[in-house]
């Protein structure tokens, strides 16, 4: 049986939008404090919170990112709709990117998300379907 | 490395958080992609960009950036200022490009995380960083 969860948070994520990108993961941040985590944990959990919610805004039309604290953990599940990534193996290695120089501008599109997600969490599993979306499913033990 | 010192050294104009250059920067990095940052950055450093929206500002919040000094005499929008100021952090503009800023900084003593890593800001560089 999954912990009851301490805390528990849904925030809604609009592609292209780049006037709130990453205001959802600098909020989760403010919570893990809050709640008393351990600073190194918190930077862990921003990090990756944030790749993942930039890679929506980047690439999806729209999506959610969940944060669930428990006794056990902290989960951080992004969900999108969006292109699907066909070779996720590929899109794992560092510095393998489809960006397109707009969001090169951006300052992202550089190839290290999800390996930078992966670097980050205690545990990571990404699932997806070409043509419907991606979801990532982050931890980190406490 | 105190951020007094590298407004010196690289003669920035201190375009929000002068209240706070007492604060020390221990590890300094140059990078426009903030991917890269996200990847390589430590805490507690200095980052020196090219990118001036608000992206960059939200980047340094996420990974504990203490300051940002912008290079070749590009100045951050206002969204940008506005979140920094709410955040606390120092935001510093030089007319220096990234090259000399990252390379003149090195030369007084603000290591790189590869140094970090390695050890040698202790061994090496501790006595220099004194000095300033």
């Amino acid at each position: 049986m999954p912990s009851e969860p301490l805390f528990w948070q849904r925030f809604n994520i609009c592609g292209r939008d780049f006037v709130d990108a990453g205001k959802a993961s600098i909020t989760i941040k403010g919570i893990l404090r809050e709640i008393g985590i351990h600073p190194s944990l918190i930077r862990r959990a921003s990090i990756a919170s944030y790749e993942a919610e930039m890679n929506v805004v980047l690439y999806a039309s729209q999506g959610t990112m969940e944060l669930r604290v428990t006794p056990k953990d902290i989960r951080v599940t992004v969900e999108d709709e969006g292109p699907g990534i066909p070779d996720i193996a590929l899109a794992m290695q560092e510095g393998y990117s489809t960006a397109s120089d707009e969001i090169r501008e951006m300052g992202f599109g550089a190839g290290m998300g999800l390996s930078n997600i992966k670097k980050n969490a205690d545990a990571f599993s990404i699932h997806s379907v070409v043509g419907k979306g991606t979801i990532l499913e982050i931890t980190f033990r406490l | 490395m105190k951020l007094e010192a590298v407004r010196r050294i690289l003669n920035c104009q201190v375009i929000t958080g002068d209240d706070k250059l007492d604060a020390e920067v221990g590890v300094g990095c140059g990078a426009d992609l903030m991917s890269d940052v996200l990847a390589f950055i430590k805490p507690n450093a200095l980052l020196l960009t090219g990118l001036t929206n608000v992206q960059a500002v939200r980047t340094a919040e996420i990974a504990e950036v203490r300051a940002i000094v912008y290079v070749r005499g590009k100045l951050p929008d206002k969204d940008a200022i506005d979140l920094a100021k709410e955040k606390g952090i120092v935001l510093l503009c030089t007319s220096l490009p990234m090259y000399e800023s990252c390379g003149r900084l090195h030369q007084h003593g603000l290591p790189g995380g590869s140094e970090l890593e390695g050890g040698l800001r202790d061994a090496k560089r501790a006595p220099l960083l004194a000095t300033l």
